[in-house]
């Protein structure tokens, strides 16, 4: 494997394969209540303490659109610069499962209610188009626990009929560090927008990735295999890396590829076939006939456009023009909503005279290293975007040190301390009156003659031992600017 | 007063409201006579004890605003009844008790109507002879190992043999008309929209609608007025403005144009057939309605439209009753193999043949040429009732192409028994509303039906058409209470 010009390409002998993936995202739409139900979405209830009988495909139950979750697919769809297709046909998707209670999901098949769009990914080497095929709507299935007992599985279906968000890409993808800059775009996009929390963790974001490979200068796509329901950004990028190879050996030792659905062993770390194109379902799609097509007005699109925040492209537009931030941190601030919402907060809290590049180190430095070893969200910071504001404040108009500030960082984290007052009852406020330094300066060149003697004949190394000496004879708090320019006047 | 049975609902309700009679009278003279009629085999399950006790508790604190005060009433056993085992006439169902009610019941438990128990009816609604029910086949009341028709012959039988005043049936294709013409009684399918399917055990959703079935046509309208309203847990229900049926009845359809189609006169009808619709035409002209010759050019294709339709949605809307959640549970070695021996067991033959049918005509390579194309043909069908009410406030047809057949004679050739929903069929694929009326006999004294279709939401025109013919037509069902020792 090498990587040319960040190319991603598999090498063998003298052949070069480029990787071709696509993505199939089921996104879990934030709701509070089912697809076609009333009842709660909440993750990690007791088993089957969410579920209607709608959810339980009881005899003569039908389901019913909810709006609210219509209105989440359509805002996704803006935010992902999509066509909204105003008709949509709700079908059925039939096999038998014990944890699908209706023998059937009900999905879009023909008629999504997205089509065409596409997200900008930000790589190394510059942005990158990835195209969206269509977004559609359908309902989980409840979930099978084979592990319980030995004898029997039981059916949980409290995730029976969430509303679900497929978001299919085109195969635009090229390797898995595209993968991974996808799959951050999508999450931090419908974070943005509240249509999906995104927490791979409780499934609410997952994938099944199609992988085909070839030759490098070939333009035909080939033989895809699909790798069902992998959960986690770093599981997809390891299936691809697995599954490209293998195809590659295939087509290296002369054999072809199946169409075929595979499965991604994570103790193994290997891709294993799941079934063959032949064995594959026949799901004898059809439109639902409990629901009408769903039609939404010109209006009701308007409306929801209306609705939608700034979201990540613009706003790091915005962070570069109006805080003069390289594209480099705006990325970094923009990627989840919350930072961003933070890193706002502070330069309003900042007030006129602000330092925004001070700020925005400090929140990638010090804040972003306290949140990673408290494993804590930005929106469970111990800091406050007030308390913090103030802190980058007292530091720009010098009435504290960078060196000084880090202690008072230190000390604000326990219970979200105002930095000032900090600073007034530790007394660590800056020595900023050139009299009183200037005498402290006498006195260590007055101690120290001999060194001061050296330092004029040429030992040029010896001016920070003098600058040292200043900052412990007045316990840090000496401006270092000042003791600079003194030190510099008086040797 | 001692024929209480013999009495139409509108009677009931008005000797309950005039006090001359209780609802404890009126629901025992039906439990009685019920108790009777156990040789037509009309009830799956019966709730005569909670009926007596609700007409009691009904007769203590009478409510008599309502429009049922106190009536006793059996339903088809496709309805679910809260805490009343609801079959389908499945084996499949046969231990399922739901714990929620059907909206159309509710309504007419709402307007004071007590329940009497659970009516027989072909499994899942699938059938035109009672004869597919796994609790054995419905006699009619018309005359010994006669069939009541289907689907809905449990609701026919019980109200042709008065062991209820007024029921309601469903009708996916035919299932209420047909049933109704084959034991003299009227019988109506609303407006596809009209009645909620909230809590109806479906066969096929596109097609599926609960109506009344009634001695008359004013105790028909009565009942729809009841059982239709807008319901937002169905999201097929539509939100229109309903008439009240019964109060605006009217016999006075004078300058009405009435469609007779040319394409319902079938090869091999009988001249009786023909006989009865020529008949029918002339009673709507006495009435002072005009008939005006049309052409549903369509309608040949009507019925294997319905026979791709029906069994599509039906293989899909069936597949729950696996043997996981609720209901009959065969034992197998895995999943796949309870999967298999549940539905083999639990589903008798005509259902299994649909899901078969439902299932091939779904599946990949075969969709289009059948599912897809059926339903292109559905809406050519539907267009041809439109250009024909440009011209007709109505049309008239037979019910149904012949007169009841026995039990057993049909069982064995499925088609000549599809067959028999030729004339209903084309009514249900249009969404349209269709009444039928007793209209005469045949040779051998067996009942025969017109059937009146109408335009959407219509319902008013074609009750009032209904209630005009049938004051000319003054038709008497003979019931010799043969079943009854």
């Amino acid at each position: 494997m090498s990587k040319k010009d960040s190319e991603y390409l598999i090498n063998r002998k003298d052949n070069q394969y480029e990787v071709v993936i696509g993505l199939e995202v089921h996104a879990q739409v934030l709701s509070e209540s089912k697809l076609f139900s009333t009842s709660a979405t909440k993750f990690g209830a007791e088993p089957n303490t969410q579920v209607s009988l709608v959810d339980a495909a009881f005899p003569g139950m039908l389901p019913v659109i909810n709006e609210f979750c219509v209105k989440q697919a359509i805002k996704t769809g803006i935010g992902l610069n999509a066509k909204i297709n105003k008709r949509s046909v709700f079908d059925r998707k039939n096999y038998f499962y014990a944890d699908l209670p209706q023998g059937y999901q009900i999905s879009q098949f023909k008629d999504p209610i997205v089509g065409e769009g596409k997200v900008i990914l930000d790589m190394p080497n510059g942005q990158k188009e990835v195209g969206i095929e269509r977004l559609h709507l359908e309902q989980d299935a409840g979930k099978s626990i084979h592990d319980l007992d030995p004898q029997n599985t039981f059916v949980d279906l409290n995730r029976s009929g969430v509303a679900l968000m497929e978001i299919v890409s085109k195969p635009d993808l090229r390797s898995p560090d595209e993968v991974n800059a996808y799959i951050k775009k999508l999450r931090s996009i419908m974070r943005y927008l509240g249509t999906c929390d995104g927490n791979m963790q409780e499934g609410s974001l997952r994938a099944d990735v199609n992988v085909s490979v070839r030759p490098k200068s070939s333009k035909e796509f080939g033989t895809r295999c699909e790798i069902k329901n992998v959960n986690s950004i770093k599981f997809m990028q390891m299936a691809i890396e697995y599954e490209a190879n293998r195809q590659v050996d295939l087509i290296e030792e002369g054999k072809t590829i199946d169409q075929e659905t595979r499965l991604f062993d994570t103790k193994k770390n290997e891709t294993r076939s799941m079934r063959s194109k032949e064995d594959a379902h026949d799901y004898r799609y059809f439109p639902d006939p409990d629901l009408l097509p769903l039609e939404v007005s010109e209006k009701f699109i308007e409306e929801l456009k209306n609705d939608i925040p700034e979201l990540p492209d613009d706003k790091k537009k915005r962070f570069i023009e109006e805080f003069k931030l390289s594209p480099y941190e705006a990325n970094i601030l923009v990627s989840d909503i919350d930072t961003a919402k933070y890193f706002e907060e502070v330069v309003a809290k900042m007030g006129k005279n602000k330092d925004i590049k001070l700020a925005v180190n400090w929140i990638t430095g010090e804040l972003f290293a306290v949140l990673n070893s408290k494993a804590l969200e930005i929106s469970q910071s111990p800091v406050s975007a007030k308390n913090f504001a103030i802190l980058i404040n007292l530091i720009k108009n010098g009435t504290i040190s960078g060196k000084i500030a880090k202690t008072v960082f230190e000390l604000m984290i326990d219970g979200d301390k105002d930095p000032q007052k900090i600073v007034e009852e530790k007394g660590l406020k800056q020595q900023s009156d050139p009299k009183a330094l200037e005498a402290l300066i006498d006195k260590i060149i007055n101690d120290n003659r001999e060194k001061a003697i050296e330092y004029k004949q040429g030992k040029e190394k010896l001016f920070g031992f003098f600058v040292g000496q200043a900052m412990k004879a007045s316990g840090g708090k000496a401006n270092p600017q000042l003791i600079n320019k003194i030190l510099k006047k008086k040797l | 007063m001692s024929d209480i049975t013999k009495q139409s609902l509108t009677e009931l309700v008005e000797n309950i409201k005039n006090k001359k009679l209780s609802s404890t009278d009126v629901t025992k003279a039906f439990i009685d006579r019920s108790e009777k009629s156990e040789e037509l085999n009309a009830y799956i399950t019966n709730d005569f004890t909670s009926a007596l006790d609700k007409a009691k508790k009904f007769d203590q604190k009478p409510n008599l605003n309502l429009k049922l005060p106190g009536i006793p009433m059996a339903v088809k056993d496709l309805f679910c009844t809260k805490d009343i085992k609801t079959t389908a006439g499945s084996k499949i169902l046969n231990n399922f008790v739901p714990t929620y009610e059907s909206t159309v019941t509710e309504n007419i438990w709402n307007e004071g109507a007590i329940l009497l128990g659970k009516l027989n009816c072909d499994e899942f609604a699938m059938g035109s002879s009672n004869e597919t029910s796994f609790f054995g086949n419905v006699q009619s009341p018309i005359d010994k190992n006669l069939v009541p028709g289907g689907s809905s012959g449990g609701s026919a039988s019980a109200v042709a043999g008065q062991l209820t005043p007024v029921t309601i049936g469903t009708d996916t294709g035919g299932s209420i008309r047909q049933p109704a013409s084959f034991t003299g009684i009227v019988g109506l399918k609303p407006t596809y929209g009209s009645c909620s399917r909230y809590g109806i055990v479906a066969f096929a959703s596109s097609l599926d609608q609960a109506g009344p079935m009634a001695q008359n046509v004013k105790d028909c309208a009565l009942l729809h007025e009841v059982i239709s309203s807008y319901d937002s847990k169905d999201a097929t229900s539509i939100d229109f403005k309903r008439n009240h049926y019964s109060k605006e009845l009217t016999n006075n359809i004078k300058g009405k144009k009435i469609g007779i189609p040319k394409e319902y006169r079938v090869d091999g009808m009988p001249k009786e057939i023909e006989d009865l619709w020529q008949k029918g035409i002339q009673y709507v002209k006495d009435c002072g309605a005009e008939t005006i010759d049309i052409s549903l050019p369509n309608t040949s294709y009507a019925l294997p439209t319905y026979y791709i339709v029906a069994p599509a949605e039906a293989s899909s809307n069936l597949a729950r009753y696996d043997g996981v959640k609720y209901g009959f549970r065969a034992k197998g070695e895995n999943l796949i193999d309870m999967y298999e021996k549940t539905r083999s067991e639990g589903f008798g033959a005509e259902v299994q043949r649909r899901i078969m049918i439902g299932t091939y005509v779904l599946s990949s390579g075969y969709y289009d040429a059948y599912y897809l194309k059926a339903q292109k043909v559905r809406k050519l069908i539907k267009n041809d009732f439109d250009e024909a009410y440009k011209k007709v406030d109505a049309i008239l047809t037979p019910s149904t192409p012949s007169s009841a057949f026995k039990i057993g004679e049909k069982t064995n050739d499925p088609v000549s028994m599809y067959l028999n929903d030729i004339f209903t069929v084309p009514v249900n694929l249009a969404g349209l509303p269709g009444i039928s009326i007793p209209a005469g006999h045949d040779s051998k004294g067996y009942p025969l039906g017109l059937q009146i279709i109408g335009k959407a939401f219509d319902e008013q025109n074609i009750l009032n058409i209904a209630y005009a013919m049938e004051e000319k037509i003054n038709f008497k069902n003979r019931i010799t209470d043969w079943w009854i020792k």
